[in-house]
């Protein structure tokens, strides 16, 4: 495999991303769009279209820019440095996956007409497998009726794909986020984002809508989910690097006892092993991306190391983050509660560490 | 990666994983790793079997015992992908390593970067071929985290040192042929400014150790003591101080690093490619809570592994510096957790110290206490990421 070192390519793609992110995506946009009540700022999403970011997975002959897993981790990881709230993960990671897998039409997705989200989860913990929502035949198509929650960029997109349960087993359907019978409520998160419950009632689809094989909804959709899992670890590394360097500035510049506060040992020592942690999970994130682009097959161990280290890592840095800015820490002008409350969102979206630690002991052979 | 050099590296792959199919004798192969496979070389040194030896040796003729050094100084000039992949196909082959030393870790580095040509083309080859065993003298009763405070002291005679005072903690003092050790040269300057990087001859007169007993059970280190040791400035034209005099310290720093990296590569929790949480499935663990730890456990080694493979890599582009405490501080606390929960699993059976079902864990789970102490303590690794990575301020 490549080596886990970054390549000339990925360093400008990394320099290129922060340098807009920090003029254009402060954390204190993520602010406006709360005071706002958006789950993210249009403007923002449209110039990363323009970047060729939506496209990222998309093919070149559909206008995307194809750069590949690794590189869509690392406009993730910058993203999360900052806290830029935005589709990306939910479509041009995991909603171009998912077509591009079942051979259909990804466009739209790279030139920003279209925005997705993915409708998977029933109950409050992520479980596919248990997904009820039925989709029953009805003449030459299907009517939807069940229920899906958590459904990152619901209330904002222009399709959802969703998983139901068919006749012929698990199938995955690409809908009209505004078809009849189709109802979404917002679910207000503590990270402030567009999240949402879906309610579908006879919601009617056809065969055209099918993603894929009518019983084989995981054949495009288990890769989507470990591309996009794949990028909300890097989304939750860049977090865990952004409020641990709040962190160590501010360790450097409040001053306690008459010295900074940054001189104090046990704060070092603790300081010192958070940026453990950091550099052990940027391995493990940086082997998830090249795996999916050299061993797609056989990414499932790597993807699931990775998303199990980078939310723990998250929340330990943003524990200790609060913890050392001690009662500015815990206000509300302060960001570091930003990084908290998403910290603990992505660290539960599609598959929290229990999850995921699950699933490298069974790929290890430890438990069936 | 180019796919004429992935070719290449195939290539590779199927003639060196032919050459140990057929090269590895038996008594070195297909089994669990134990304590007597360590193959230390040295003058004194009794192989475990005729296997081992003749491993060694056919290692040591390719080179292969020092897999990166260049060809001229006894080793086989191997990329690091090189290395790599003939790192894998031993585990793959499931064929011990054919030398491990004191030597191979730690001199042979600080040489490569701070030995004259004479002194490369000499003790290098001696190292590779298993011949001379090294042991360190870095710690004293009174420098040990304080490593810069050390005070055995080297009088200069004009043509020779005499050398006084005493090390602790000295691995393997007794069964080793020669020392590298941080000698004072000058004791007006600052104390990290009058050190040299001496090597002497642990059959010279003067020299006496004595074994220490570990927690464990074993002793593998000692006090070595020096009494009006004639240490001459050069052997045939060699030096016995590496690098400048009383510049030793900018040597043992160098050594240091590449010493930590080694103790916390042993903390990537799989041995001979099999990890604590396989060993647990084989024993048909049950235990709910034993096994949440395994899977975390499982998780963080195999990120660290990971990690030790990019830090090499990156280490090849230019240095990690300081940043490498974190593999020593990271790795060796994995590795205690790890052997923690070994004893958790095993239970009463492997609180004897030789069990049928675990043979040495007990002790095992003993001497990995260390592995945060040699080589720089746990705290000290944190010091040195707060203050030169993090640059966080002294007091
Ligand atoms: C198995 C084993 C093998 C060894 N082999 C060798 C060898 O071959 N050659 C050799 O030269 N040495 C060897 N050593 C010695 C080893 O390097 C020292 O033990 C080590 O550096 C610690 O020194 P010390 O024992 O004097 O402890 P001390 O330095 O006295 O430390 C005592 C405690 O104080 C803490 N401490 C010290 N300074 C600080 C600080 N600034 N901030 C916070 N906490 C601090 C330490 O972390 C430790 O917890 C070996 C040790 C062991 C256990």
């Amino acid at each position: 495999m490549t080596t886990l070192v970054a390549t000339e390519d990925e360093v400008m793609l990394r320099d290129a991303a922060h340098g807009y992110l920090d003029g254009a995506a402060p954390v204190r946009n993520l602010r406006e769009n709360r005071e706002a009540g958006r789950g993210f700022d249009p403007k923002v999403w449209a110039e990363m279209v323009e970047m060729g970011w939506a496209g990222v997975l998309v093919p070149e002959d559909q206008g995307g820019s194809d750069m590949g897993f690794a590189a869509a981790n690392i406009l993730a990881e910058e993203m999360g440095r900052t806290l830029v709230s935005s589709p990306f993960l939910s479509t041009a990671v995991i909603a171009a996956t998912a077509l591009r897998k079942a051979g259909r039409d990804a466009s739209r997705i790279a030139s920003g007409e279209a925005i997705y989200a993915l409708a998977v989860d029933e109950g409050p913990k992520f479980d596919p497998d248990g997904c009820a929502l039925r989709a029953e035949a009805a003449g030459n198509g299907f009517k939807l009726s069940g229920a899906k929650t958590f459904v990152a960029e619901g209330m904002s997109a222009d399709r959802v794909l969703v998983l139901a349960r068919a006749h012929a087993g698990l199938t995955l359907f690409d809908l009209d986020a505004r078809a009849a019978g189709l109802s979404r409520e917002k679910m207000d998160l503590v990270d402030s984002r567009d999240h949402a419950d879906l309610t579908f009632d006879d919601v009617e689809a056809t065969g055209e809508d099918v993603v894929g094989e009518v019983g084989d909804g995981m054949g495009a959709l288990a890769p989507a989910l470990r591309a996009g899992q794949a990028a909300v670890s890097a989304e939750l590394l860049g977090l865990s690097a952004g409020a641990f360097g709040m962190t160590t500035d501010y360790l450097k510049e409040r001053k306690q006892f008459g010295v900074v506060i940054g001189t104090f040992q046990a704060l070092q020592h603790r300081a010192a092993h958070l940026f453990s942690e950091i550099e052990v999970t940027t391995s493990a994130v940086m082997n998830a991306g090249r795996m999916l682009d050299e061993a797609p097959d056989e990414a499932e161990l790597a993807v699931s190391l990775a998303k199990a280290r980078a939310s723990e890592t998250a929340g330990l840095a943003v524990r200790e983050g609060v913890q050392m800015h001690g009662g500015i820490g815990m206000t509300d002008e302060y960001d570091m509660g930003f990084y908290m409350k998403r910290a603990r969102v992505a660290a539960e979206w599609l598959g929290d560490y229990g999850y995921h630690a699950a699933r490298v002991a069974r790929a290890r052979g430890m438990v069936a | 990666m180019a796919d004429g050099d992935k070719q290449a590296l195939a290539e590779f792959r199927a003639e060196i994983a032919d050459w140990i199919d057929r090269t590895a004798p038996p008594e070195i192969r297909d089994r669990d790793f134990s304590e007597d496979d360590i193959c230390w070389g040295g003058k004194r040194f009794v192989f475990a079997s005729d296997g081992q030896k003749a491993w060694m040796e056919a290692c040591a003729e390719r080179g292969l015992t020092a897999p990166m050094w260049p060809t001229e100084y006894g080793g086989a000039g191997l990329t690091r992908a090189q290395d790599k992949i003939f790192k894998e196909e031993l585990d793959r082959l499931r064929v011990k390593k054919p030398l491990d030393s004191f030597g191979l870790w730690m001199l042979g580095p600080a040489l490569l970067a701070f030995g004259t040509e004479d002194q490369k083309k000499h003790f290098l080859p001696q190292i590779t071929r298993g011949e001379i065993r090294w042991c360190q003298g870095y710690s004293e009763p009174g420098a040990g985290s304080d490593l810069a405070s050390v005070q055995t002291w080297a009088e200069d005679k004009g043509d020779h040192w005499v050398v006084n005072g005493s090390k602790i903690w000295t691995s393997y003092a007794d069964k080793a042929d020669w020392i590298f050790a941080l000698i004072r040269t000058d004791r007006d300057a600052p104390k990290h400014k009058g050190i040299s990087f001496m090597l002497i001859d642990m059959e010279s007169e003067g020299v006496s150790t004595k074994p220490i007993k570990l927690i464990s059970g074993k002793s593998p280190f000692c006090e070595t003591f020096f009494t009006n040791v004639k240490v001459p400035k050069d052997y045939d034209g060699l030096s016995s101080i590496v690098g400048e005099e009383n510049r030793g310290w900018d040597v043992a720093k160098h050594l240091l690093t590449h010493e930590r990296e080694m103790i916390g590569g042993g903390g990537s929790g799989l041995t001979g490619g099999r990890s604590v949480g396989t060993v647990l499935a084989d024993e048909g663990q049950s235990d709910p809570v034993i096994l949440s730890r395994a899977m975390k456990l499982e998780v963080d080694s195999i990120a660290m592994a990971l990690t030790l493979d990019r830090y090499k890599d990156l280490a090849k582009q230019g240095g990690v510096g300081n940043a490498s405490a974190m593999l020593k501080y990271y790795g060796t606390e994995l590795n205690k957790d790890r052997f923690e929960l070994l004893m958790s699993a095993g239970g009463s059976e492997a609180l004897k110290w030789e069990s049928d079902a675990h043979g040495t864990l007990a002790p095992e789970w003993l001497r990995t206490k260390a592995n945060s102490i040699e080589g720089g303590t746990s705290e000290v690794m944190l010091e040195i990421l707060s203050k030169r990575v993090l640059e966080l301020p002294a007091r």
